[in-house]
């Protein structure tokens, strides 16, 4: 566990971070921002604006060229290696390819990171039943992710990213394989997420779903970020 | 996500019981349990093999202290078969020899029949006599007491107490039991090395499992350990293939050579394959270190 942080203190604090792959150009550029507790963003730009980087960077996935990154009042840099798997159980992700097992049937893609926090079958099957009926897969629990849609696949992870009520929330394009019907569902389940506490950011070009969401918008253009306030409220 | 009041748990989720987070099989472990099997089955050979080297140089060095053999030249006022009958009483009363017996003179012109013929030339050959002794295993009579004793009473005689032979019979066996355990050891490294090789291939084929592991907040040693298991129990597996394997060859081999084993070379008892359950055990500790010490290294690698 990480040193304890005041409860104000920005879940995500960003302070002049830039990533490079290798020696090509910088991808991110001077990124300065910080994410209250709480908060809801989306993150816009053009496709390779840099979004699913920013996003690895967030989740511990990349580590920064420069510049200094902040998590739960936490120095990034700073963590053993042995921290990391206590700091990754906070973050819940949904990456664009969905990375669920295909040897696991739903029920036990989702249950996987209450297994990895140690909690016996019998303690969660109640809760991963009532998650997977709630983004309706109830009926598909033993099914698994090759005989599932792409929309059910995508709803799937997402079920796994909330499944431990995360303290924050990354999405990279969580609406992109389902219907209008269901990405409004899904986004009811974020904002739910979030009104019970949970920091949610969700990189997505849907530019209907963000415009109508009225939530902030932290867009990248040209590997730099810029906030916009919300078009109009939700 | 709201919790209702009263939750009802569906059967079959209640049922549940955790999945293996690693996939069940891969293509590829048939062909590791064969190559690790074949490794513990040559391993097995050659720790019978060494027990076998170790039993037979026993034996051997048994036969040479517990015995020596002297031989009389018969003075001109005597006859050759009452000097030897004359050593053989004076070598039965020094301590340490058990008995001693002259070898009649059919005996003697035996041992030499394989070089000179049955021809009549033995019955005019001054052959001489031997007298073979054999001594107390708890403190055998040394060479130097028996030559005091044989010329105290006069005896013009050669004690051989075979000690220009055991040196390197000794030497001789400890090389064959060196060599068999080199050779075991050799296979358990090879073994260990192709556990590691296949471990590495099995954490780049699951590179899409690590992933999501991590992902969800998956400790290195927890990572590690999924392989630590599976290759621990393939190499279990395949130890017990192996031993069998083995087994059923020393067994065949001891059965086919009665009493002394395959060879009075290398003799076999069926006490050695009680050492052969050892080996799965030994495969699956073997398999399970370098599984643990491999993983643990690419996963430090990643991210």
């Amino acid at each position: 566990m990480t040193d304890a942080a005041p409860d104000d203190a920005p879940v995500v604090r960003f302070d002049g971070v830039g990533l490079r792959y290798g020696r090509s150009p910088e991808v991110l550029r001077d990124l300065t921002f910080e994410l209250a507790p709480g908060s809801f963003h989306f993150l816009t730009g053009a496709s390779g604006a840099g979004k699913t980087s920013l996003l690895r960077l967030i989740h511990l996935a990349l580590k920064p060229s420069r510049g200094l990154i902040s998590l739960f009042g936490a120095d990034v840099a700073s963590l053993k290696r042995r921290q990391l798997p206590m700091m990754r159980r906070r973050i819940g992700v949904v990456l664009q390819d969905k990375r669920l097992l295909e040897h696991l049937n739903a029920f036990d893609n989702v249950a996987l990171p209450l297994r990895l926090a140690g909690r016996k079958p019998a303690d969660y099957a109640g809760d991963v039943a009532e998650l997977l009926t709630w983004v309706g897969l109830g009926e598909r629990m033993d099914a698994y992710p090759q005989a599932l849609s792409g929309g059910e696949q995508q709803r799937l992870a997402i079920a796994r990213a909330v499944v431990n009520r995360p303290e924050i929330l990354l999405a990279d394009e969580p609406t992109g394989d389902v219907d209008h019907e269901m990405a409004l569902r899904i986004l009811r389940l974020f904002v739910e997420l979030n009104r019970l506490g949970t920091t949610v950011l969700i990189a997505s070009h849907d530019e209907a779903l963000v415009a109508g969401s009225g939530r902030a918008i932290l867009h990248l253009e040209g590997g730099r970020l810029e906030r916009i306030a919300p078009a109009r409220p939700l | 996500m709201s919790e209702p009041a009263a939750r009802t748990v569906p059967p079959a989720a209640r049922r549940r019981r955790a999945a293996p987070l690693l996939p069940p099989r891969d293509a590829r472990d048939g062909a590791l349990v064969f190559v690790v099997a074949t490794l513990c089955f040559l391993a097995c050979l050659a720790v019978v093999a060494a027990l076998g080297a170790d039993r037979a140089a026993s034996g051997w060095r048994g036969e040479l202290t517990g015995s020596a053999t002297v031989v009389v030249r018969p003075r001109a006022d005597e006859t050759a078969d009452s000097a030897a009958a004359r050593a053989a009483e004076t070598l039965a009363g020094v301590r340490g020899v058990v008995e001693a017996d002259a070898l009649e003179r059919e005996k003697a012109d035996a041992l030499l029949e394989p070089w000179l013929g049955k021809d009549d030339i033995l019955k005019d050959l001054p052959v001489p006599r031997l007298v073979s002794v054999d001594l107390d295993s708890r403190s055998p009579a040394s060479a130097a007491d028996m030559d005091r004793a044989l010329k105290a009473a006069g005896i013009d005689a050669t004690v051989d107490d075979h000690s220009l032979w055991l040196k390197d019979v000794l030497r001789a066996a400890a090389i064959a039991r060196a060599a068999a355990i080199a050779v075991a050891t050799l296979i358990a490294a090879a073994a260990a090395a192709v556990i590691v090789f296949a471990t590495r291939a099995g954490l780049a084929a699951r590179g899409d499992v690590v992933s999501v592991l991590h992902l969800a907040g998956a400790e290195d040693g927890f990572i590690a350990d999924l392989f630590v298991v599976r290759f621990a129990r393939m190499a279990a597996l395949a130890g017990l293939f192996g031993a069998g394997g083995a087994a059923a060859l020393a067994a065949l081999a001891r059965l086919a050579g009665g009493g002394q084993g395959l060879t009075p070379v290398l003799p076999l008892a069926w006490s050695d394959l009680m050492v052969l359950p050892a080996c799965p055990l030994i495969a699956a500790l073997v398999a399970a270190l370098a599984a643990r010490a491999t993983a643990l290294r690419l996963l430090g690698e990643t991210t």
